[in-house]
């Protein structure tokens, strides 16, 4: 109710006399005009919308503190910068090859590691978070729980306990475990949600146990739209490994980048290091897109 | 070929002699190899997860038992005091400009990002190597670190809001690009097609067609970047020094941690209002 009332009445009274009105049934403005937007109350709401984002923007665009840099020589800078990273990539003596190759693994390695041991728990939560295999109060628990879970940055939660548990794979992958089991146990829960009912009745009906109805019924009618949402994650787990690796000191192709980057001041070894990078996420990005369309994007 | 002439006993008979069974009768060994194929499945997942683990020395048993340490840890450390509560003067304005960043970068990158996907979408672009461009850069942007972005940011633009603003807008333009493309391509193609048959410009066609069937998406899309921007510039912000990732930073670097916790809640608490606002706007639009 957030539109203006006119905007309502006029969707209204266009419905109502909608018939009457027209020659064809068309809606018709006083003026004898053939009415083609017609404000209905989700009109109303997209404009509202659209109106505050444009507000806000321009309102944080005036405001906003540009620094003491000329913005033109600043971007004309950036971008050359930009140019030098992607077309002269290369080793300048602080890291070998080798070494950045391995960092890379490491990152992949702690996203694996990530996306296993959160598949695993997704798996046990996302079935107790679905309304039809489990009741209604415990699947409201856990939801709250992964929405307070996904409030608070990866970064933080890798910074938190990199202080609680000590620096190390261990607080890296702690840290980046709460994101991807609460995003698991969304897309896991949603789909077990699908599931035919009929089916879960039928094995019920015929005196199955909770769990020989999950393994029986809910399992093989989702593990590929499963593992495809687990992918999905270790896609993103990527990314998120090497900035945490970057922020958080917790190793890998990322704390190399920001070493590159930050202490040394070294663009070659920035765009090389940038490239490996781009390399895995494209190829990820690809087969994420392939098994998204296949097993997910049901028309 | 050998192998049958060699008449495998156990299981593997079982799963050979599939082709005995007359067509109709129940076959057993569909069970029994759906289930040797799930086992299979979880322990090569179980061995890459190993590999991986001792690959980067993870110690399974001590990260559990260091887990509820952890929380105990946070829960004694974490907690905002009275005298944190004085720094509040200092979070609110940072938090106030990280959110109009977040917002700002995702409609301006949106904006851009949209011109980008309709140029190149398969269904309604322009054609020739648009859409393999635009992809291409969608790519780039989207899958370029975020904090070689911010180091190459920090460089020339220094320690302002604008570059932590700027380092948003390239990963969302990215990210949002992709996204818009793929929802105009799932665009149904009638309305375009009768546009185009009624001899419409390429302007009337995007402008009547394009723009309102897919408005809902890109807004429901932005909702979601905006999200999402304000959980990253916590992350943007500790690289370039800018809003409330650098107070945070400052506060937990200076071992500061319940003024760091405090932080943490204003950050929580953004975030799950944003969430509300951006479920309550979808279910009005839709």
């Amino acid at each position: 109710m957030t539109g203006e009332p006119s905007g309502g009445r006029a969707g209204d009274a266009g419905v109502l006399a909608g018939a009457a009105d027209g020659p064809n049934g068309a809606r018709m403005a006083r003026s004898g005009k053939i009415k083609v937007h017609v404000a209905s109350k989700s009109n109303v709401s997209l404009y509202v919308v659209l109106s505050a984002f444009v507000l806000v923007t321009v309102f944080a665009l005036v405001t906003m503190d540009y620094g003491k840099v000329s913005f033109p020589a600043a971007m004309a800078a950036a971008v050359e910068d930009f140019v030098t990273m992607m077309t002269q990539p290369g080793l300048g003596g602080h890291f070998t090859l080798p070494d950045v190759i391995e960092g890379l693994f490491v990152s992949l390695a702690l996203a694996l590691l990530t996306t296993f041991i959160g598949a695993v728990i997704a798996f046990v939560l996302g079935l107790l978070a679905s309304c039809n295999l489990s009741n209604k109060g415990v699947s409201n628990v856990i939801k709250v729980f992964m929405s307070v879970a996904r409030a608070v940055p990866t970064i933080l939660w890798v910074l938190v306990f990199s202080v609680a548990i000590g620096l190390g794979p261990e607080a890296a992958v702690v840290g980046l475990l709460f994101h991807s089991v609460a995003y698991l146990v969304k897309a896991y829960s949603e789909s077990f949600e699908e599931v035919d009912a009929g089916v879960l009745e039928a094995l019920r009906a015929s005196g199955a146990s909770w769990w020989q109805v999950v393994f029986q019924g809910v399992v093989p009618e989702k593990v590929n739209e499963m593992l495809s949402w687990t992918f999905i994650r270790f896609e993103i787990n990527f990314v998120n490994a090497v900035a945490v690796g970057a922020v958080a000191g917790a190793g890998g192709i990322g704390y190399q980048l920001f070493l590159a980057g930050s202490f040394y001041y070294d663009i070659n070894e920035v765009g090389l290091i940038v490239y490996l990078c781009l390399a895995v996420a494209v190829v990820l990005e690809v087969v994420a897109t392939k098994l998204r369309k296949r097993y997910i994007v049901q028309r | 070929m050998t192998e049958r002439a060699l008449r495998p006993t156990g299981l593997l008979a079982g799963l050979r002699t599939r082709r005995a069974v007359p067509r109709g009768s129940y076959d057993g060994s569909f069970f029994l190899r759906r289930t040797l194929a799930v086992v299979a499945a979880a322990i090569m997942l179980v061995a890459l997860g190993a590999l991986s683990g001792t690959y980067v020395g993870f110690d399974f048993v001590q990260a559990i038992l260091d887990v509820p340490g952890g929380f105990a840890w946070m829960a004694t450390q974490f907690v905002p005091s009275f005298s944190s509560l004085q720094k509040l003067d200092a979070i609110l304005p940072a938090l106030g400009s990280t959110i109009l960043a977040s917002v700002a970068s995702s409609c301006t990158a949106a904006v851009l990002a949209y011109i980008c996907a309709v140029l190149g979408s398969r269904a309604v672009g322009v054609g020739g190597p648009f859409p393999l461009v635009v992809r291409a850069i969608a790519s780039l942007f989207r899958n370029i670190p975020v904090v070689a972005w911010a180091f190459i940011l920090l460089f020339s633009f220094k320690q302002s809001e604008f570059t932590g603003f700027f380092a948003l807008f390239l990963t969302s333009f990215g990210y949002l690009t992709r996204c818009f493309l793929e929802s105009i391509d799932e665009m149904s193609a009638g309305p375009v097609e009768a546009l185009r048959a009624c001899g419409a410009s390429y302007g009337q066609i995007v402008a009547q067609a394009v723009i309102p069937m897919s408005i809902t998406s890109v807004v429901s899309w932005v909702l979601y970047m905006i999200e999402t921007n304000i959980r990253d510039a916590t992350l943007v912000g500790i690289l370039t020094g800018t809003g409330i990732g650098f107070v945070f930073d400052v506060y937990y670097k200076s071992f500061r941690y319940d003024v760091a916790g405090l932080v943490l809640l204003c950050i929580i608490l953004v975030v799950i209002a944003c969430e509300l606002v951006s479920n309550f706007v979808r279910r009005r639009i839709l």
